[in-house]
């Protein structure tokens, strides 16, 4: 256990006893190793955690184009979410909100008293300037405070202008990091917008694409693989998102989860409402896009969609042979950290894998005690203070349109073989030696640098650069640097590259000046000035 | 590109529309990275302080760090005083800064938590301070929150003993460390001793070494905080940003104030070092003399591609008056004007400087956002813009000429080591402005007018 011990050494007792729940060296010979998550950051620890409305708006309301989304609150919060996260939208119409930041700006008599007459206000000319169909409302911090009721508000505007209009109770101190915002989401998406679009025939082959929000495109290029083996893309959640998909998502046969943590929640109701199966995908790494295919073939279980899903992985592999066999020779043998929200460092280790990179360490911000130990531990979970006021609703069955795919015997057979309904979390794939840490902070960042010494940390802007500057590459997990996309056949290849480019660019050489590690003889030039000098002086 | 923004402008009472201005702990912080070895602390929910780091490592690609006191639920009701004296203590006993910076957030400031008392009771290890300011996001700017946090490292640190240092003190304004570094060349220049507070140089623009410094060598350091209290005169630079500190210092110590434009462009620039000229008694030395001349110079060799060019400037107050007048100076019409930020100081300031070179039909406006600058171009172009990063959607909706200056620029590197002050800094933004109103002829030019020489 040297290298937990190590990093905690520095810790006072009380912050040793909190951090060294949530630190776990992997033991392959220990089974079932438990971790303590999602539970509140210590004040003071210089945490990479955002917060609930982050999550909300951020994260799962915000990549939706045709939504108009008012943050109700001061000017802050919906300018630091304008436009910065990288999912990507396009319209053919150009009616794209995501382009912009719209908020109530309150000022210090709306705290005072009251905000609801200004976000009212600012609904109006929101509808008058821009005719959404759809309006959602997130508040920040003070609105909970002050006691503003939004979904009043909301329900008013529909009635007054027509349109549909969602109130999210997002305030950022709510639960204990950005996962209590994507609960909040889901709720409000499940409840308000799911289902409600026209009733439209049922294809066999339709899916809705869960936890992918387009980063960098990333949903694009995944859509355009899942559409060459044959499958309909009813919605996606919520990247290049948009209400008018989420409507007619109930039309779908299967869900696939990408990211679990911020959508399992939709994953689950829809199960429970409208009978849809979902499963744990995940087309990050080239061998698990393979394996993802599948299990989605299995899933419908139709030869001639076997044998299809077969062609397209063949011709895919054979599009990339080349670059992928240059790029593992560059990059194996490297070791990686991972550090990023609720999932990725969990799918990123397949593709490191893919390129014969190890991964030593990997954590999450905001993931559940599920996303580590899996699904199994779900039931175990002890609700807290912080996270037992964050909503959790069950939906009634939707008689009329409740429709199962799989019968209950085709359901327990394939439940056996592919990862229905499950999601097994990220410790068991971690091996022997390597660390999980919940909630990395910056301290413990530097700390794991020294003691593991990875040649690629992978995480978010706030480390990057102390990541740079202490010498190890650093890429951006959340934005990758600005690349992407990194999904499926050929964004492993962008990915093997921009790696490649971080490892391999001449600048590392140039860090320490030739001065530093070799003597200089001293010349004599300027030497009778100093001379002269040191005589007047 | 923003499709949706129609032509006509309409009245709006409550919905901002883009938004030209954050909310003011971004500045708080900021301006305590300016400190050395300082831990800016942010009161309030952790999604505050996330923000805000990310945002400053956007602008400086840099690590901004920044401790939080992670308020739950429970801390939102019951005050966040057992946060804060946690948040001290761990800070201090982890990350071991020589001073914890405190601002507050909309969320601590609309449940009333009281700093004074908070930090008044708190256990502060020996030679170490805390100090904070209150930043409600909800009045003014990120520029508040800036000179606000001023104000808080004045009031706990800087005392009078009685005996003047012989120093300036030299506040800065909002500014880049590349302007940073421009002022205190020039301060040297006139032989005028100084402490320039804050100074994000060498911290925001920290050289690569192999090696991460958490605290790296810049920053204004305590003891120069504490003497400021001594200083002969301040210099404030930046009208609407530096008074405030400067009437602190006045008040607190005594110390006598001249506040002055931000030194951006010729006149501002001139002004400045003649301040500095009657203050030390010293000539303006040739050196400085020159590049004036060749920044003249260079602007009567190119003025014929700068005359009438209309010009949209936008940004943080005193960086886009001083953008303003430099503008003006070069011939152009700055034809909209525009802050975020609240004050009618700033449209009252804007309007002299428009009369004052009889520039017709320019309009100024604070408390304005990046829609209604959009909105107003529709309705009347520009050959150029000029601002921070996100008049890239307006400038590409409408294919203008677009340079970055001010905060934030978030899709650009570089920037922030180059200064925009002094004539060092106006001969950047001129051959910047230059530059791209020459790229658009060349790139509309039919063959036939393409220039070899121009």
């Amino acid at each position: 256990m040297g290298t937990k011990s190590n990093v905690l050494d520095k810790y006072s007792a009380r912050v040793y006893k909190n951090r060294k729940e949530h630190i776990v060296e992997i033991d392959e010979s220990a089974p079932e190793q438990q971790i303590a998550a999602n539970t509140r950051s210590v004040p003071g620890i210089m945490t990479n955690r955002g917060c609930c409305y982050a999550g909300c708006k951020g994260v799962v309301l915000g990549p939706l184009k045709d939504v108009l989304v008012i943050t109700h609150g001061p000017i802050g919060c919906g300018f630091y979410s304008w436009g910065t996260r990288r999912n990507k939208a396009k319209t053919d119409d150009g009616r794209n909100f995501i382009q912009y930041c719209f908020s109530t700006d309150m000022q210090e008599p709306d705290i005072v008293f009251g905000g609801e007459k200004k976000l009212r206000q600012a609904i109006k000319e929101a509808v008058e300037i821009f005719k959404p169909k759809n309006v959602m409302i997130c508040s920040t911090c003070p609105v909970g405070l002050i006691g503003d009721d939004i979904h009043a508000v909301a329900a008013e505007s529909e009635k007054l202008y027509g349109i549909s209009c969602t109130a999210f109770s997002c305030e950022g101190y709510k639960g204990v990091s950005q996962s209590a915002g994507h609960h909040i989401a889901n709720n409000g998406i499940m409840r308000r917008v799911i289902g409600t679009g026209d009733a439209a025939p049922k294809t066999r082959y339709s899916i809705n694409l869960l936890g992918e929000y387009n980063i960098g495109g990333d949903g694009w290029e995944t859509e355009r693989i899942l559409r060459r083996a044959g499958y309909d893309v009813i919605a996606v959640m919520t990247g290049d998102g948009s209400a008018e998909a989420l409507s007619r998502a109930h039309l779908a046969n299967l869900n696939l989860v990408q990211c679990h943590r911020s959508i399992n929640y939709i994953a689950e109701m829809m199960k429970d409402r409208f009978g849809i199966r979902w499963l744990k995908v995940n087309f990050i790494g080239i061998e698990s896009t393979i394996a993802s295919l599948r299990e989605m073939a299995e899933f419908f279980g139709d030869s001639e969609l076997k044998l299809r899903t077969e062609d397209v992985i063949a011709d895919e592999l054979s599009e990339i042979a080349e670059e992928r066999e240059y790029y593992r020779e560059k990059l194996s043998g490297k070791t990686a950290a991972l550090y990023v929200g609720g999932s990725r460092s969990h799918h990123y280790q397949y593709l490191l894998r893919d390129f014969g990179v190890k991964t030593v360490l990997a954590g999450h911000e905001f993931a559940h005690r599920d996303d580590y130990e899996g699904r199994r531990v779900i039931p175990d979970i002890k609700e807290d203070a912080d996270n037992k006021n964050i909503e959790s609703i069950t939906v009634e069955r939707d008689d009329a349109r409740y429709s199962a795919f799989l019968t209950a015997e085709q359901y327990d057979e394939l439940r056996g073989k592919i990862q229905l309904e499950d999601y097994k979390g990220i410790i068991p794939d971690m091996q022997d030696g390597s660390v999980v840490v919940d909630d990395l902070n910056h301290y413990e960042t530097e700390a794991f640098l020294e003691v593991l010494k990875p040649d690629i940390f992978m995480s978010g802007i706030k480390d990057k650069y102390e990541l740079q500057k202490a010498g190890v590459v650093s890429r951006q997990l959340h934005s990758y640097d600005y690349s992407g996309p990194y999904a499926g056949f050929r964004g492993a290849i962008k990915f093997a590259s921009d790696l490649t480019m971080g490892l391999y660019t001449p600048a590392w050489r140039l860090v320490t000046p030739p001065w530093r590690n070799e003597p200089i003889l001293r010349g004599t030039v300027g030497y009778a000035e100093k001379t002269e000098a040191a005589q007047n002086a | 590109m923003l499709d949706l923004t129609p032509k006509g402008l309409s009245e709006r009472g409550a919905l901002r529309v883009n938004p030209c201005k954050t909310c003011q702990p971004v500045g708080a912080m900021y301006a305590a990275l300016g400190v050395h070895r300082c831990m800016p602390h942010s009161h309030g929910s952790q999604g505050c302080g996330s923000y805000h780091r990310t945002f400053l490592s956007r602008h400086f690609k840099e690590p901004a760090v920044a401790s939080t006191s992670s308020f739950t639920e429970g801390a939102s009701v019951f005050g966040g005083g057992s946060n804060l004296k946690t948040g001290v203590k761990n800070v201090f006993d982890i990350y071991d800064p020589d001073i914890i910076a405190v601002h507050t957030t909309c969320l601590s400031e609309t449940i009333g938590d009281d700093l004074n008392a908070y930090i008044q009771d708190m256990e502060i290890p020996e030679g170490k301070r805390v100090v904070h300011t209150n930043t409600p996001s909800y009045v003014g700017s990120h520029v508040n929150g800036f000179f606000n946090m001023m104000c808080g490292f004045i009031k706990y640190l800087s005392e009078k003993t009685g005996v003047p240092n012989g120093r300036a003190a030299v506040f800065p304004g909002f500014v880049n460390p590349g302007d940073m570094r421009e002022l205190k060349r020039m301060l040297r220049a006139m032989g005028i001793p100084f402490t320039l507070f804050p100074d994000t140089s060498g911290v925001m623009d920290a050289p690569m070494t192999g090696s991460y410094a958490m605290y790296p060598r810049g920053g204004t350091t305590i003891p120069e905080i504490a003497a400021l209290g001594d200083c002969l005169r301040t210099i404030a630079l930046g009208v609407l940003t530096s008074e405030e500190p400067a009437n602190t210092l006045e008040r607190k110590c005594g110390v006598p104030y001249e506040l002055l434009p931000l030194p951006v462009g010729i006149e501002n620039t001139d002004r400045f070092l003649m301040t500095l000229s009657r203050l030390g008694k010293n000539e303006i030395p040739y050196e400085l003399e020159e590049a004036r001349g060749q920044l003249v110079d260079v602007i009567l060799d190119a003025h014929f591609y700068l005359y009438g060019k209309k010009i949209a400037i936008f940004g943080d107050p005193d960086t886009a008056l001083g953008l303003t007048s430099f503008a003006l100076e070069l011939g152009m019409v700055p034809k909209y004007v525009l802050t975020g930020t609240p004050g009618d100081a700033f449209t009252r300031l804007a309007e002299d400087l428009f009369s004052r070179y009889g520039a017709a039909g320019c309009v100024a406006r604070a408390s304005a956002d990046l829609f209604e600058l959009h909105q107003r171009i529709k309705n009347e172009r520009v050959d150029i813009m000029l601002g921070s990063s996100y008049g890239k959607q307006i400038a590409k909706a409408e294919d203008i000429p677009f340079i970055r200056a001010g905060f934030p620029v978030l899709d650009r590197y570089a920037h922030s080591y180059f200064p925009i002050v002094g004539y060092a800094g106006a001969m950047r933004l001129l051959e910047k402005i230059l530059s791209a109103l020459m790229d658009r002829i060349d790139r509309d030019a039919a063959d036939e007018d393409l220039e070899a020489v121009m």
